[in-house]
């Protein structure tokens, strides 16, 4: 159980860094950091003692694998989670440009 | 298992500099170890496929948050009200933490998941799919339509990006267009 609460604790400092930075480039890090606690207690779940790789060999017929479908599921997280980073990513440098500060507090001009 | 935990507490240490840390660069570096550190969970977890698939992400990841801090910054101020700040912060996460601890309490112990579902596709998934890695017949076969909708969402981000960043029909009178390749 104690895997599940460091998992939480990794979550939790990345949303203390997305509620409390100011700095927009710190605010996308906080949100990779919980991107990546989710994941971690997705592939966390699907894990059992002294289980196998979900890929059959010819010579094995024991049936003692981790869960796949978790696992899938976080494949399909990962990728999105890349393109997203990349949107927001996007978006910070549209606003560097426009008001020359990352800083979240002196965007107040919300004028297009 | 003390190798994961070793490894958990290496993400923990990693995150915690990479927020609190004053440099951009640093910050993003230090992403990029929490993320490689994530990698070798995954090996460790019996899960070869998402260990690949997030050693590529991170490196990608790492070079567009590289790219966003090459750019010159003010040091951000920590003026204001900051304690007042801090402390809702603080107990919000508290108070996040107490009830997210309560409800791990129903999820079933470390290290024995429920089979219910998957149990079909492992016993089955060889004879029906013709594929020996179960990850890659759930994602290709029988749930296609999830990674249909994923693709969906990649191409749909890629869009915004473009919207977004293109400078092709933004020029105002008397603005230099820099050349700048994304």
């Amino acid at each position: 159980m104690s895997v599940y609460l460091l998992c939480l604790v990794l979550f939790c400092v990345g949303l203390y860094c997305i509620l409390r930075k100011r700095n927009v480039i710190k605010i996308i890090v906080g949100v990779v950091i919980a991107e990546y606690a989710v994941n971690l207690f997705l592939a966390l779940v699907a894990y059992r003692f002294e289980g196998r790789a979900p890929i059959f060999s010819p010579d094995q017929k024991i049936l003692n694998m981790v869960d796949a479908l978790p696992q899938a599921l976080v494949l399909t997280a990962i990728v999105i989670s890349l393109a997203t980073t990349a949107l927001l990513v996007g978006i910070a440098m549209r606003i560097y440009e426009k008001y020359g500060t990352f800083d979240i507090t002196k965007i107040k001009e919300l004028k297009g | 298992m003390v190798d994961l935990y070793l490894l958990l507490i290496f993400m923990i240490i990693g995150a915690v500099i990479a927020v609190e840390v004053e440099d951009l660069l640093s910050a993003v570096v230090c992403v990029g170890t929490v993320g490689l550190a994530l990698s070798m969970i995954f090996l460790i977890l019996k899960a070869p496929d998402l260990a690949i698939t997030q050693i590529v992400v991170e490196i990608l990841c790492l070079i567009i948050l590289i790219r966003a801090t090459l750019k010159k910054d003010l040091p951000f101020s920590t003026s204001g009200r900051w304690l007042l700040n801090t402390g809702i912060t603080v107990g919000f996460i508290g108070i996040f933490l107490y009830v997210a601890s309560q409800a791990l309490k129903e999820l079933p112990a470390f290290g024995h998941p429920l089979m219910k579902v998957s149990e079909t596709y492992l016993t089955d998934a060889v004879k029906q799919t013709g594929a020996t890695n179960i990850v890659a017949s759930i994602i290709l076969d029988y749930r296609a339509y999830d990674t249909l909708g994923e693709a969906t969402v990649l191409f749909t981000a890629v869009i915004g990006i473009l919207a977004v960043v293109r400078r092709i029909g933004r020029k105002k009178q008397g603005e230099i267009i820099k050349e700048e390749d994304e």
